[in-house]
């Protein structure tokens, strides 16, 4: 389906919100950097620009618009509103192919490692829908249960094998989203992460149709395990990256798809552009707010989305009441 | 074998391996001055036994009210709410204020807040109109996930000097149990076990769901939010002393159902509780003695308490 021209302007509106987040972020820190020090060509403001802040800014809005790509990605082939990332052990997973590099070969280079923790995050999910299998009636419910239970348990080998090997500061690194360390050269993973999920973008008429259950896809000649797989492959690929550098993103995934769904309804080629927009608006003003919130403190944008995400989620649930079997 | 006799035997059995795991618990690789090891896991031993008899007996009166097997407070979040209360508590009040009153004294007003707030927001809970299960489920994950997280941002705002007095308190594990509050906190589950052992009978028609056990003369109302009170009182207690543990009242009520094959209160909350005691007592004595860990009962009881939890979603769903 086009969109006209008229369709486009609040997209392009979004779109602008979201630079003036982004530049709003380059403007808040503890270090002192004002406009007036970049005009007159200071050293020491376009170092702290160049090194930090636009790291930074890049950082949030490439993993913001991954994240909740990979969400939508994972709520059209799973065929539920209420799954994502870190709900269905995905994330977990990915956390525990991290410690298992840094068990095993803690030298190994991290690009290395995130294929690792891509692996496992891959398994993850595999085991979650290999549990789903057995659940006969597609409750739109106990999918989500579920997913968050797995994840439980799968946090609770992990802390049980880091606590084990004294790593538990290693995993809390990943567990939590933060983006204080981020500096020029710990980040660019993420432009991978982003490019496969824009993989997502271009191949997104295949998911939707996917989406449309295995019988429907299979009588218009889709291979629909194959999508399914390439589906979950992506999503577990941009997983492993963010975790490896920023950490863990709550909920982000599963708030923007259904808020943005809401407005536009289910074709995933027309919400792609929309999702990725306010997944990396929302992260950015997060972490605005986290920054500015208890400064000179942080306050990790995990923990603020933390809150927010499983608000909007609570909410989500209470008034699906009325169409709810 | 008669019910009867099958459930009197359970109890007895489970007396014998609760009475053996405390003595392993005792007196297992003890090196030294037996005076001092004796005290000292003695008081260990009466915080896990604490803890154990609050968790199986909240979790039981919670199954009752709700006519339900799977519903358990940590799982709709009532160990969060109590972390949340206790982390606006400190961060209205400031540590140093905090820091002059009585440990109990601060005890007793946050088990008070507790209850008053559990009463506010879990009332729907009992009284509403019945949902789907899974969904009341999933909003009390999601419920507790917000309450969780929720007191982990109050917990960001405060200053660092602040968070260091919350997280001494928060922190709690079966490691290292608070010792302060056991004194109160044995007096206040004693209170409730004497409520609920005169009220058994009363409990196993509340049990029959709402509408028969109106028909037999129960005030709904009353009755459910004092039972409501109770578990909130048991979970601050159990909170208090090793922090929020989400599978563990559903694992000891699920073995305990196995054990007794009924839901005779008078039966069922001995039962609950000797189950209770029994894994966390042998659980500390094998990963102590056998793998020389400390702090890790919890997160062991985690991980079979929530496969346990995935099983009975399943079991459910093919029925």
């Amino acid at each position: 389906m086009r969109l006209g021209r008229r369709g486009n302007l609040p997209l392009l509106a979004a779109f602008l919100l979201t630079a003036a987040l982004a530049c709003t972020s380059l403007m808040v820190g503890v270090s002192d950097l004002s406009l007036a020090a970049l005009a007159a060509g200071d050293d020491r403001a376009w170092l702290v620009l160049w090194e930090s802040r636009v790291p930074r800014m890049l950082a949030l809005v490439l993993s913001g618009a991954s994240m909740a790509i990979a969400g939508l990605l994972m709520q059209i082939v799973i065929r539920n509103r209420f799954v994502e990332p870190s709900t269905v052990g995905t994330v977990e997973a990915a956390g525990m192919g991290l410690l298992v590099m840094t068990l095993l070969a803690p030298g190994a280079p991290v690009i290395v490692k995130m294929a690792v923790g891509a692996v496992f995050a891959m398994a993850g999910t595999g085991l979650f829908l290999l549990i789903l299998r057995r659940v006969p009636l597609r409750d739109q419910m106990m999918v989500p249960l579920i997913g968050i239970i797995l994840t439980g348990v799968l946090q609770a080998v992990t802390t049980f094998f880091a606590y084990r090997a004294d790593l538990m500061q290693t995993v809390l690194a990943w567990t939590q989203g933060d983006l204080s360390g981020v500096l020029r050269g710990r980040y660019e993973l993420l432009w991978l992460g982003a490019a496969v999920a824009g993989l997502a973008w271009i191949t997104a008429d295949r998911f939707t149709l996917a989406g449309l259950g295995r019988d429907m896809a299979a009588s218009l000649g889709l291979a629909h395990g194959r999508v399914v797989g390439l589906g979950l492959a992506i999503v577990s690929l941009v997983t492993a990256v963010v975790v490896v550098t920023v950490g863990i993103i709550p909920f982000l995934g599963l708030i923007v798809p259904n808020l943005v769904s809401l407005a536009l309804g289910d074709n995933m080629r027309r919400a792609v552009p929309w999702v990725a927009v306010s997944g990396a608006g929302l992260v950015l003003g997060c972490d605005i707010l986290g920054r500015t919130l208890r400064a000179p403190y942080e306050i990790p944008v995990g923990t603020i989305l933390g809150v927010i995400g499983s608000l909007v989620f609570l909410i989500l649930l209470l008034r699906r009441r009325a169409d709810a079997a | 074998m008669p019910p009867e006799r099958r459930a009197r035997l359970a109890l007895v059995v489970l007396t014998v391996l609760v009475l053996a795991a405390v003595a392993a618990f005792m007196t297992l690789g003890v090196r030294g001055n037996w005076d001092f090891v004796l005290k000292f896991r003695g008081m260990k031993l009466a915080g896990l036994v604490l803890v154990a008899h609050a968790v199986a007996i909240s979790t039981v009166l919670f199954q009752t009210v709700t006519a339900n097997r799977i519903l358990t407070p940590s799982i709709m979040g009532f160990d969060a709410l109590y972390v949340l209360t206790s982390t606006v508590l400190v961060a209205v009040l400031g540590s140093a204020a905090l820091a002059q009153q009585d440990a109990r004294l601060l005890f007793a007003a946050k088990v008070a807040l507790m209850v008053g707030c559990s009463m506010a927001l879990y009332r729907w809970l009992f009284l509403g109109e019945e949902r789907s299960l899974h969904r009341l489920l999933l909003i009390g994950v999601v419920f507790g996930i917000f309450l969780r997280t929720l007191a982990e941002f109050v917990q960001r705002l405060l200053d660092p000097n602040e968070f260091m007095v919350l997280s001494d308190m928060l922190f709690a594990s079966f490691g290292t149990i608070e010792p302060v509050l056991m004194g109160i906190g044995w007096g206040l589950t004693a209170l409730v076990t004497l409520w609920v052992a005169r009220n058994a009978r009363r409990l196993d028609v509340i049990g029959l769901g709402r509408p028969i056990a109106v028909n037999l003369g129960i005030r709904w109302r009353r009755e459910v939010l004092m039972v409501l009170a109770m578990v909130s009182v048991l979970v601050s207690v159990s909170t208090a002393l090793v922090g929020p543990v989400t599978f563990f009242g559903l694992l000891a009520v699920s073995l305990a159902h196995l054990a007794v094959g009924t839901s005779r209160h008078a039966v069922l909350l001995p039962a609950a509780s000797l189950v209770a005691i029994l894994l966390l007592v042998a659980g500390q004595t094998v990963l102590e003695r056998a793998f020389a860990f400390n702090t890790a009962l919890g997160i062991v009881i985690e991980f079979f308490g929530g496969v346990v939890f995935i099983l009975l979603l399943l079991a459910g769903g093919r029925r």
